[in-house]
């Protein structure tokens, strides 16, 4: 039984004009001739080609692009991992770190960004008194000290991250099958052999839904990068920096190709479930 | 064999370490001055920020009833689609997230501003003539940025995805064969979406509260980008004590401690009227 109003739809497309309307201007004048954001003057393809040569823009999509593939990477290792031991603890024990891990994903941006630029500032200011003592005593010039950067950022990263993969991996492992991992070790395998070969590619989804989850979070954050990465930018604060004065059309062009590679993903992602789909109805079909 | 559970201790030494202790910073900041003494002389300080408090959230609370106004029937409209349309258009709401929300931001400014994009179109359309005709007025533009209603959109515009998803991967889940056997039992439309689709969405809603609430009370991008110079909000006062010219993180501690607490009471409350429902559609 399915129902269409009519209001219904025309409810759904006046979103998706909502939602597209900033995206639309955004696409349009990354063709523009000029800089002016709101007056069409001629169509060029400049832009394109000025993105590649602004080194401003290219390293700033570097230190984005490496510090999330880096984060999601570990992020990913360390969630499953971790995940894996929550799912094996005490339901008292779980629940706990369970609200623990549930901090940094509800908490707002700004006070996880603030307190760790807390964090990293006063540590560095502790270590930098204790080298300076230690240096006087011994006699010889050691620096333990440290600025917020590249090292900073990352372990922001991977803070936030961590957290996205458990939630994404454990409903997998309430699905697994508890007696698949005793059967392998009866039949001789190892706890690490039972581990990779048996546990892994049952939640394999879970992982690899936990990555992307992580490889997103972070291409998207500005918030906490921008209060723990010191002087180092990523791509978003570069953004955040030029709103302050003008942004050029060279941003336009990137955040097009970049909005033209994901749809491009998802399309095929799209296309390949639904065939995925369609096999399983015909072997289903064939079976019964 | 036993010990599997060892397995999460790195990452409770990782959250201790690097999520527990900075928010214990922010506490010991907020009730220390800068010589280092104990003091509540950051709280004191706060009594000139009250309209902050308040806008923000005011602000935040109407962006989430608007969301919520327009997520729960898109939703509700999107789960009677067929399973191939259903997959696109939520393709199609999670895209949009994929563009930095910086650019998407500042995409607006380019459609609200006094020689944005609304405003050109009205002109050229004779709109302004004829109302100046008419009224006997002298207008060009409608102001529409640097208020707070462009803040408000802003807030709509970027968090409605995370009201609609959880709420529609609620109403999916609902057995189809509920709604059937209440038909059956003589329930109209309307009674099934009151005493059972509404009821068992109830988690979702719940959960895109929150996840819309807690971004738009904290926000500092959307207001100082849509909102201009005029209407500061909570984020805005806290990223000017850590990084900004008014350099004094305990007094930005001390607003970040209490704005912890205000979503804290508000998460409670939510709570509360869910009755403990489990909250385990965050994705």
């Amino acid at each position: 039984m399915r129902k269409r109003s009519i209001s219904g739809r025309v409810l759904m497309a006046l979103v998706f004009v909502f939602l597209y309307a900033p995206i639309f201007v955004l696409i349009v004048f990354s063709f523009n001739s000029t800089k002016s954001r709101t007056v069409w003057t001629g169509f060029t393809f400049d832009w394109y080609l000025k993105l590649f040569q602004d080194s401003t823009i290219m390293g700033s999509l570097y230190v984005t692009l490496l510090v999330s593939a880096i984060a999601a990477v570990i992020a990913t290792v360390a969630g499953t991992v971790a995940a894996v031991g929550i799912f094996n603890m005490k339901r008292r024990h779980r629940n706990t770190i369970l609200a623990l891990n549930n901090i940094p994903v509800i908490n707002a941006d700004i006070i996880t960004g603030v307190s760790m630029s807390l964090l990293f500032i006063s540590s560095a200011a502790i270590l930098t008194k204790v080298s300076l003592s230690l240096s006087s005593l011994l006699g010889i010039n050691i620096n333990l000290g440290f600025k917020l950067g590249f090292g900073t950022l990352l372990i922001a990263h991977i803070t936030f991250n961590v957290p996205y993969v458990i939630l994404s991996v454990l409903p997998k492992l309430r699905q697994l099958d508890n007696n698949l991992f005793e059967a392998a070790q009866d039949l001789g395998a190892t706890w690490i052999q039972a581990f990779f070969k048996v546990i892994i590619p049952e939640i394999r989804p879970g992982i690899v839904n936990g990555l992307i989850i992580a490889f997103t979070m972070s291409v998207d954050d500005f918030v906490i990068s921008y209060f723990t990465a010191g002087h180092v930018q990523t791509l978003s604060m570069t953004i955040y920096a030029m709103t302050k004065r003008r942004i050029t059309p060279e941003i336009n062009a990137l955040s097009t190709l970049l909005f033209i590679t994901v749809l491009f993903m998802l399309i095929i992602i799209n296309v390949r479930q639904s065939s995925q789909e369609k096999k399983l109805k015909k072997l289903r079909s064939k079976l019964s | 064999m036993r010990r599997r559970y060892l397995a999460a201790v790195p990452h409770v030494i990782w959250l201790s370490v690097f999520v527990v202790a900075p928010l214990i910073l922010v506490v010991v900041y907020a009730f220390t001055g800068s010589g280092g003494g104990f003091t509540l002389e950051n709280f004191e300080n706060m009594g000139s920020y009250t309209s902050v408090f308040g806008r923000s959230l005011w602000l935040a609370f109407i962006a989430t009833i608007i969301c919520l106004l327009i997520g729960y029937p898109l939703s509700y409209v999107l789960s009677k689609e067929g399973p191939g349309m259903q997959r696109i258009f939520i393709m199609l709401i999670m895209l949009p997230m994929w563009i930095n929300f910086l650019l998407r931001t500042y995409a607006w400014m380019s459609i609200l501003e006094n020689t944005g994009l609304i405003n050109r179109l009205l002109a050229s359309l004779g709109v302004f003539d004829l109302i100046n005709r008419i009224f006997d007025t002298n207008i060009s533009y409608i102001p529409m940025i640097n208020t707070q209603g462009a803040v408000v959109l802003g807030m709509v515009y970027n968090y409605l995805p995370f009201m609609v998803l959880p709420i529609y991967s609620v109403i999916v889940k609902i057995d189809s064969s509920l709604i059937e056997a209440a038909h059956d039992l003589g329930a109209g439309s309307m009674t099934v979406f009151r005493r059972i689709i509404f009821p068992l969405s109830l988690p979702g809603v719940l959960s895109g509260i929150t996840m819309v609430f807690v971004p738009a009370v904290s926000t500092f991008i959307i207001s100082r980008l849509l909102g201009g110079g005029t209407n500061i909000l909570l984020g805005d006062l806290i990223e000017m004590q850590f990084l900004g010219n008014a350099y004094n993180p305990h007094l930005g501690s001390a607003i970040s401690l209490l704005m912890m607490i205000i979503i804290m009471i508000c998460m409670f409350v939510m709570n509360r009227f869910g009755e403990g429902e489990e909250q385990a559609v965050l994705m």
